[in-house]
């Protein structure tokens, strides 16, 4: 398959944060997954498309091991996080996904207060040693996820009662209250109105400066506005993975020209 | 569909009026509103049926919490309780209840001769018929407690015998009681003299909630206080041990089990054991805890342990479902925060299910307190007249319960005591709608949105 272009004249300084070669998944006796290798790089936004049912979710899941929750799932292949290879008998998925964060299609926040949604991932990892340690990573984490002014007055009414959008913002928050390496986002717009979504997308640009984000998304105006790469998957194949100008403007393969301007998917 | 594809020739269908129903509607609309009429006639033979039983069992049953009192002064005579005069406690606690009847005919006698009460043919002794055969022994207790006010004349109120309180609720009339060997209509004319004179009347009975059970012959003083106990100790031991069984092992089931044929099996039984006959249960709880284990008979305890069995498979089906029903979308985001399955589970499902846990625990409970079949195989039947004692041996003391003592009322043949069964049954009826509002209060309260 395709090998990452990291030695593109236009490429920073940047390091693969995360390397997965050879990757197959199986859902029981389907093939998922075909043999997908990506390096993910540090400090880049990098769009996942494709039609739907093409993997790429499943993909994505597969960078924190949420598909080991799936009982019937199988996984193959190597996937690296900073050299460590994820899948070893030795590693903990709950540290794995305390390091690679992840936010969900629909906003999911718990039933519980504002403060207590960003609270949890800290609380349980220990990372604040005491209640004023843990308000400051709260505003902190509230004001990484742009939604500090519109809920520091009622931090302890529930994160139900927000709208859409806050939700969704809320949860972005929440995953980063545990100070992850790498942010995975499956579909984080697809239940946002416009303005919203404008809003979540600057946060995703902003959160490029300290972390690796992986976004999974269904509009190709959204992925050529926020992220640098991108990778397009077609039935389980990684078909191109290049810069973001690049697919858009010049794209190698002709599936990959047929998707973006609307032929196939 | 099959209008569609009927209507695909070249019938006029369409071209005719709108304001006129075709056949095809009218016996469509026709069909609808049989289904209309059937589901109303249903609801409405249910609650009438509903309104006559709840009639007839507060008819019947009310009158069991009034009772006929009869009240009068009675002096402790020192020749009768304490012959030797030397006011010694244990001297006095050594007369039986036979020794007081006398002092009961004294006072009838007194009464006479002082109101101008009295009634040809009877004696101040036959008077004594018209108090309980318990009052003798009340009266004992009362002296027992008390031994000083030996020489005391005291005011006591007596329980009417069975008849005689029958006589005032309308069930023992002046012709049954021609008939009747324990009671003349000359006692139920003095009983209406001792009435008017303000002596006898009917008033609350405390007794029927607190008093034990008593003999055939004493109606008037069978009371529920043993069977409520009894129930009670059940009810804490089902909770105390099918609520955290029960749920710990619907979250195993649920969670963190593999979903294989085996699970497979274990789930199908566990709904299977819900329909399971519950005299079956008490068979099982016969063998295993009475025989076997070798627990006393009669004791809450092994109720409670075979009402276990009962109630933890409608606890852990109802504590499946809500745990299903909590979306998925909850455990993701804890996982994703880098929860482990565990602090998933107990942190945020467990919470949002509780609700549903809550409800299906109390109503698992309340089919347990009406249970009665395997109560009788453990030896729940007995007639108990001792109340057991303070948890936690009183988990071992032999008891009664609701159910149970409804059933052995329904037994017996003094009429007397269809008005206690009706009442005990009030008195269950009341219980179970306590904790069904509790279920629902609770569940208001714990309901969250997601």
């Amino acid at each position: 398959m395709y090998d990452a272009p990291n030695l593109g004249a236009k490429v920073e300084q940047k390091t693969n944060k995360i390397e997965a070669n050879g990757v197959q998944v199986y859902y029981g006796d389907t093939h998922a997954i075909k043999d997908v290798s990506v390096a993910i790089e540090s400090n880049t936004v990098t769009a996942f498309i494709g039609p739907s049912g093409c993997g790429k979710s499943t993909f994505l899941r597969c960078l924190n091991r949420m598909n080991d929750t799936i009982d019937i799932c199988r996984i193959e292949g190597d996937i690296r996080l900073d050299g460590e290879d994820i899948y070893d008998k030795r590693v903990d998925p709950v540290q794995l996904r305390a390091k690679v964060g992840m936010v969900f299609q629909k906003p999911n926040p718990f039933p519980k207060s504002i403060y207590d949604n960003i609270a949890y991932g800290p609380r349980i990892h220990g990372l604040a040693k005491s209640k004023a340690d843990l308000d400051e990573i709260v505003e902190k984490s509230l004001r990484r996820g742009a939604i500090w002014n519109e809920v520091k007055d009622r931090l302890h009414e529930p994160g139900t009662g927000l709208s859409g959008g806050q939700q969704q913002r809320l949860c972005i928050a929440r995953a980063i209250a545990t100070e992850p390496e790498v942010l995975l986002m499956d579909e984080p717009c697809s239940a946002l109105d416009p303005i919203a979504t404008a809003q979540v997308e600057e946060l995703i640009d902003e959160l490029r400066a300290q972390y690796s984000v992986v976004i999974v998304t269904h509009s190709m105006q959204q992925a050529a506005r926020v992220s640098q790469k991108t990778a397009f998957f077609h039935l389980g194949h990684l078909v191109e993975y290049d810069n973001t100008s690049t697919i858009f403007t010049n794209p190698r393969d002709e599936r990959t020209e047929s998707y973006i301007t609307g032929r196939i998917g | 569909m099959t209008d569609a594809t009927s209507s695909g020739g070249a019938t006029p269908r369409h071209s005719s009026s709108l304001l006129t129903q075709d056949a095809r509607t009218l016996k469509r609309n026709a069909a609808e509103s049989r289904f209309r009429a059937y589901g109303l006639s249903a609801v409405v033979i249910a609650m009438l049926a509903l309104v006559f039983l709840l009639g007839s069992i507060l008819h019947n049953g009310s009158s069991a919490f009034r009772q006929t009192f009869i009240t009068l002064d009675v002096y402790l005579d020192p020749a009768k309780l304490d012959k030797k005069g030397t006011g010694n406690a244990e001297e006095i606690r050594k007369v039986t209840t036979f020794g007081y009847a006398p002092l009961i005919a004294a006072s009838f006698e007194k009464l006479f001769e002082e109101e101008g009460i009295g009634v040809e043919g009877i004696s101040a002794k036959k008077a004594g018929d018209l108090i309980s055969k318990e009052g003798a022994a009340d009266l004992r207790r009362f002296v027992h407690e008390d031994t000083t006010r030996v020489g005391e004349t005291v005011s006591f109120s007596f329980l009417a015998s069975g008849r005689i309180d029958g006589f005032f609720k309308g069930r023992v009339t002046m012709e049954s009681a021609e008939r009747d060997s324990n009671v003349s209509p000359a006692q139920l004319m003095l009983a209406e003299q001792l009435k008017e004179a303000g002596h006898l009347k009917t008033s609350w009975n405390w007794g029927f909630l607190t008093m034990a059970d008593a003999s055939e012959n004493r109606p008037e003083a069978a009371g529920l206080g043993v069977a409520i106990l009894g129930s009670f100790y059940m009810m804490i031991v089902v909770l105390v041990l099918s609520l955290p069984i029960g749920v710990a092992a619907s979250i195993y089931l649920e969670e963190f089990a593999p979903k294989n044929w085996i699970t497979d099996i274990i789930e199908v039984n566990i709904s299977n054991l819900a329909a399971v006959p519950s005299i079956v249960f008490g068979i099982l709880g016969l063998a295993i805890f009475i025989n076997f284990a070798g627990l006393p008979q009669s004791a809450p305890i092994v109720g409670g342990l075979v009402l276990t069995l009962m109630t933890l498979p409608t606890i852990i089906i109802a504590t499946r479902a809500s745990l299903k029903a909590v979306p998925p979308s909850i455990r993701d985001a804890a996982l994703g925060v880098g929860a482990s399955k565990m602090q998933a589970v107990f942190h945020h499902v467990l919470p949002l299910a509780a609700p549903g846990i809550l409800t299906g625990t109390i109503i698992g409970l309340a089919q347990a307190l009406g249970e009665t079949a395997p109560l009788l195989l453990i030896g729940m039947v007995a007639f108990v007249r001792e109340f057991p004692a303070a948890p936690p041996e009183g988990f071992f003391d032999p008891a009664s319960a609701l159910p149970v003592q409804v059933y052995n009322w329904t037994q017996r043949a003094d009429p007397a005591f269809v008005e206690r069964a009706s009442g005990a049954i009030i008195v269950l009826l009341v219980f179970l709608l306590i904790m069904n509002a509790i279920a629902i209060v609770l569940r208001r309260r714990f309901e969250r949105r997601w």
